[in-house]
């Protein structure tokens, strides 16, 4: 770019929030048509039993009662990478909360009311709940038939008779000889427990079975072309019989890629003669039936020098997967080539194994298994620098990547990567690293200070695309037609913003579809793993570029000059050096008419489009190959006071740095921040499943289950975006909408350690496990 | 069935009800008042939040009978006559909103806030949302919202 942005870069407020704060957004849960039947399900109460009897005779006879489905009258298995999932449970239930009967009723209370009538008989079978135990011999099955299931072959290895999933392997040099030649080494074991994503917007769909073959759904969903497509495959249905709408979304996080919800209320209102269907969760089934993220167990060994270089890394990765793996394969994948690290390790063995357990099932959740690895890594390498008597920030200085550095999976770290180390030092001085906290008011009370390193890349298949189209409207404005989903990101924003910047149009004058429907707006694979503004961005511009060129040629006509003579600036275009003979856009988006009533040019539309580029799958034995388009860095610094009497831990401030590339929208920018480090906080603090000894979860509301509230805000925020530029993003930009959170419970665990001279290594740190580890320890004052 | 009257965002609202009814399913349902929004249906999240007479309820846990007689205020009754109250503006300027879900039970819960203090303190805003979950923000910019509120008067 030689001239300066006009647009991009600044904190243009989201288009949408007026429709927002006037409650007149409307999501799936808002949504009602003619004839709308809602639907109920009836869930297992058993983590692992066969489906002996399902009587649903009482129900049936209940009037208002439409349709009534067991697992018995679909033969379907669902999934996205794994096709492991039914649409109700048939033969066997896997996990407490699993869908068994679904009923479809005029109303929600008689839909309620049927399911209460339903008779299930059940005939316990043995579970297993922990992945470790899950691995070993003589466990038992949750899938036994695994080897028939279909999948993303060469990318995913699910194991015959075992509980494995998939088993990603990662190899570089020897670490085995290394560790065992290492001067210092050390072997630490971390947990980090299953949490649900908590959208406030609880999952909802409606879908109508159209009498044509045809069906239309609405979805509260991150992806519409991937519910269409998956819809497709697993119906048998062409994909343009499949209509998919999302209006707004209230909120993501990754618990609403892939298919959720749709196939079942299709088939509720294809036994339902055709009537739409509505399906709402409820916060418990939000908990308790529809996917969370995994837990996970790690061991780390790592070797180093005295003089404080690593040099080797191994890891062991055992994903708590539940039930059902479809998506988690790809955590436990994606976690694994980003499973050291952001730094510089020359051996590297990583070993992640996505195992299946009887508990409600894992998917996608904001970060992507990062928070989950780093959680260990992190406090691992804090530990190791300590072993060597360097200071924390200063051991991962001294083996942070730098050009020139391999990563684990063989790529070669370059200048376009970001700089990691700058994002460690902005934090450090923020939290005045190296400066001792200034004593707490309280002598019950302990401050200190911890520093973690962050790093994650977009999980996606190496093909991952997207496209955009952009039309002039007849006032000259714009609009822009896409299918990635705005559901609070602001990706929508910086859309609107790119295209203002390169249309040369005032950003009022440039608009975008509030909702999708993949009838209209053309494709996009999904809206995950931060890549929404970098590949739709490109879309956008290429869209945008298209759209100039019509105008050009159609200018280039009307003033007799070449098209390359022609310049669009302010919304008009006019022969270089003549900006006072500009015609406006207007006056050519539908074609320019001369003063004779000739007309030429036509109805001015551009369409983009962008697919990952150079992605290769990773080589089955070594892990070795391209799986990221791009890599985001950043770290946290924080400094903490713990209360020794009720083991509660204020966060007195965090500093969060990433390197952005280049910001598209500062404000939008600092709210991911903002957001992510929360959100993060939730997880480090206090968010956690809890399981009886039967594989019941204890804790699925909010009384139990605690989010931040406005009342936890860490006293301070420092959010840090630092722009060395991506130099194939657009403007210079990399995702970072995940990122923030990633990381926040390795820094308060880190800071944790300063604080009390205590080893967390299992989340949360809540109140009961501060406290107890203090008990064990007979530090409590 | 049970007849009820009530006064919602200042119109006469004149229906006969189920006893089991919640506020949130009149309003939603009856009313075609979707701003308010079910997060839970249980009292613990307040995306529900509407004020009676002045007041802050979940909608959920209130019964539509309950509401006879009084004055209910929801989302759709701020912006007067299409402009955004001062309190919507904050929200939208100080980038308070991501996904918008929680958006309205947040201003209900913040007007009625405003109603009984208009100059709140820091601790007093923050007790008045604590009971209103927001798991997109972070809650920085909603406090900012208010705050920049506070003191455009107890009405919109
Ligand atoms: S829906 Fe009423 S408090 Fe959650
Ligand atoms: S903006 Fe999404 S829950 Fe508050």
């Amino acid at each position: 770019m030689t001239r300066a942005l006009s647009c991009v870069g600044k904190s243009v407020p989201r288009g949408d929030a007026v429709e927002k704060v006037t409650g007149s957004a409307r999501y799936a849960h808002d949504l009602a048509l003619p004839g709308m039947l809602h639907a109920a399900l009836v869930t297992s109460p058993h983590a692992s039993a066969r489906i002996a009897r399902v009587d649903v005779a009482d129900a049936a006879a209940l009037p208002g009662v439409r349709a009534i489905l067991a697992g018995a009258n679909l033969d379907v298995r669902l999934g996205l990478y794994m096709r492991d999932k039914r649409i109700l449970a048939r033969d066997v239930v896997r996990y407490q909360g699993e869908p068994v009967v679904a009923v479809a009723a005029d109303t929600l209370d008689i839909a309620r009311e049927a399911c209460r009538r339903v008779r299930v008989e059940y005939e316990p079978t043995r579970a297993v709940f922990d992945p470790r135990d899950a691995m070993k011999s003589g466990a038992p099955l949750v899938h036994p038939d695994l080897e028939s299931y279909a999948h993303l072959e060469g990318v995913f290895f699910p194991k015959s008779n075992t509980n494995v999933a998939h088993h990603q392997k990662i190899r570089k040099g020897d670490v085995d000889a290394a560790i065992a030649s290492a001067e210092v080494t050390l072997e630490a074991r971390f947990d980090n427990p299953p949490v649900q994503h908590v959208p406030m917007e609880t999952h909802a769909a409606i879908a109508q079975a159209l009498p044509d073959g045809r069906v239309e759904i609405w979805t509260s969903s991150q992806s519409p072309y991937t519910v269409r497509h998956l819809m497709s495959v697993v119906f048998g249905l062409p994909h343009a019989s499949i209509r998919v709408h999302v209006p707004y979304v209230g909120g993501g996080f990754g618990g609403k890629a892939g298919l959720n919800l749709e196939p079942l209320v299709y088939v509720l209102s294809k036994a339902a003669g055709g009537r739409p269907v509505k399906f709402v969760a409820t916060r418990e089934q939000e908990f308790n039936t529809l996917p969370s993220r995994q837990g996970l167990h790690s061991t780390i060994e790592i070797g180093a020098t005295r003089a404080g270089k690593i040099v080797a890394l191994k890891a062991t990765y055992v994903w708590d997967a539940g039930a059902y793996a479809d998506y988690g394969v790809n955590v436990g994948r994606a976690a694994a080539y980003s499973g050291a690290g952001p730094y510089a390790v020359p051996n590297c063995s990583i070993d992640s194994f996505v195992v299946y357990t009887n508990k409600v099932y894992g998917t996608a959740y904001r970060g992507f298994g990062h928070l989950e690895v780093l959680w260990g890594i992190e406090r691992a390498i804090d530990q190791m620098a300590r072993k060597l008597g360097l200071d924390p920030a200063e051991f991962r200085r001294r083996n942070l990547l730098t050009v020139g550095d391999t990563t684990i999976t063989g790529e070669t770290f370059t200048a376009g990567h970001g700089k990691p180390v700058e994002c460690l030092d902005a934090v450090a001085k923020a939290i005045e690293w190296g400066t001792p906290s200034t004593p707490p008011a309280s002598s019950t009370k302990r401050r200190g200070k911890g520093i973690a390193m962050l790093h994650k890349a977009p999980a996606m298949p190496t093909s991952t695309s997207c496209s955009a189209i952009i039309k002039l409207d007849e006032d000259g404005a714009a609009d822009i037609l896409v299918s990635g989903v705005d559901y609070g990101q602001g990706t929508y924003t910086v859309l609107r913003q790119i295209a203002a910047e390169e249309l040369r149009l005032p950003i009022d004058a440039v608009h975008i579809n509030s909702d999708c429907d993949t009838a209209f707006t053309p494709y996009d694979w999904q809206t995950v793993a931060s890549r929404f503004s970098y590949m739709g961005g490109h879309a956008v511009i290429e869209a945008a570029a298209d759209c100039l060129r019509q105008l050009r040629f159609a200018a280039a006509q009307v003033f007799g000059v070449a098209p390359e003579k022609i310049v669009c600036e302010n919304a008009s275009a006019y022969p270089d050096g003549e900006p006072e003979r500009a015609i406006p856009y207007r006056s050519l988006a539908l074609g320019y008419v001369y003063p004779n009533g000739n007309a030429i040019g036509g109805p001015v539309i551009g369409h983009g489009r962008f697919i990952a580029r150079g992605l290769t799958h990773l080589a089955p034995d070594t892990g070795q190959g391209r799986p990221a388009q791009f890599w985001t860095y950043g770290a946290h610094g924080v400094e903490v006071e713990v209360d020794t009497e009720t083991g509660e831990i204020e966060i007195l401030r965090i500093a969060s740095a990433v390197d952005a590339g280049k910001v598209l929208n500062a404000g939008l920018a600092r709210g991911q921040v903002i957001g992510g480090v929360v959100q993060g906080i939730g997880s480090a603090l206090w968010e956690g499943f809890r399981f009886d000894k039967e594989g019941r979860l204890k804790n699925p509301s909010f009384v139990d289950y605690k989010i931040p509230t406005a009342k936890d805000l860490p006293r301070e925020m420092v959010p840090i975006l630092l722009e060395n530029p991506q130099p194939d993003g657009p403007y210079g930009a990399r995702g970072v909408a995940e990122h923030p959170m990633i990381s926040v419970p390795s820094a308060i665990g880190n800071a944790l350690y300063d604080a009390l001279g205590i080893e967390f290594a299992s989340l949360p740190l809540s109140p009961e496990h501060v406290i107890a580890r203090l008990a064990e320890k007979g530090t409590k004052p | 069935m049970h007849d009820i009257e009530l006064r919602v965002n200042g119109h006469a609202e004149r229906a006969s009800v189920p006893a089991g009814m919640t506020l949130l399913e009149f309003l939603r349902d009856r009313l075609a008042l979707t701003g308010a929004k079910e997060g839970c249906g249980i009292g613990e999240c307040g995306a529900c939040t509407v004020l009676l007479d002045r007041t802050p309820v979940t909608a959920c846990l209130v019964l539509a009978v309950e509401a006879d007689g009084l004055d209910v205020r929801t989302i759709e009754g701020e912006a007067a006559d299409g402009e955004l109250s001062a309190l919507q503006r904050a929200f939208v300027d100080a980038g308070a909103v991501q996904c918008g879900f929680c958006t309205p039970g947040m201003i209900m819960s913040a007007r009625a806030l405003l109603l009984r203090s208009p100059h709140p303190s820091d601790e007093e805003i923050v007790e008045a949302i604590a009971g209103n979950l927001c798991r997109c923000t972070g809650y920085e910019a909603i406090l900012a919202a208010i705050r920049a509120a506070s003191g455009t008067g107890g009405e919109p």
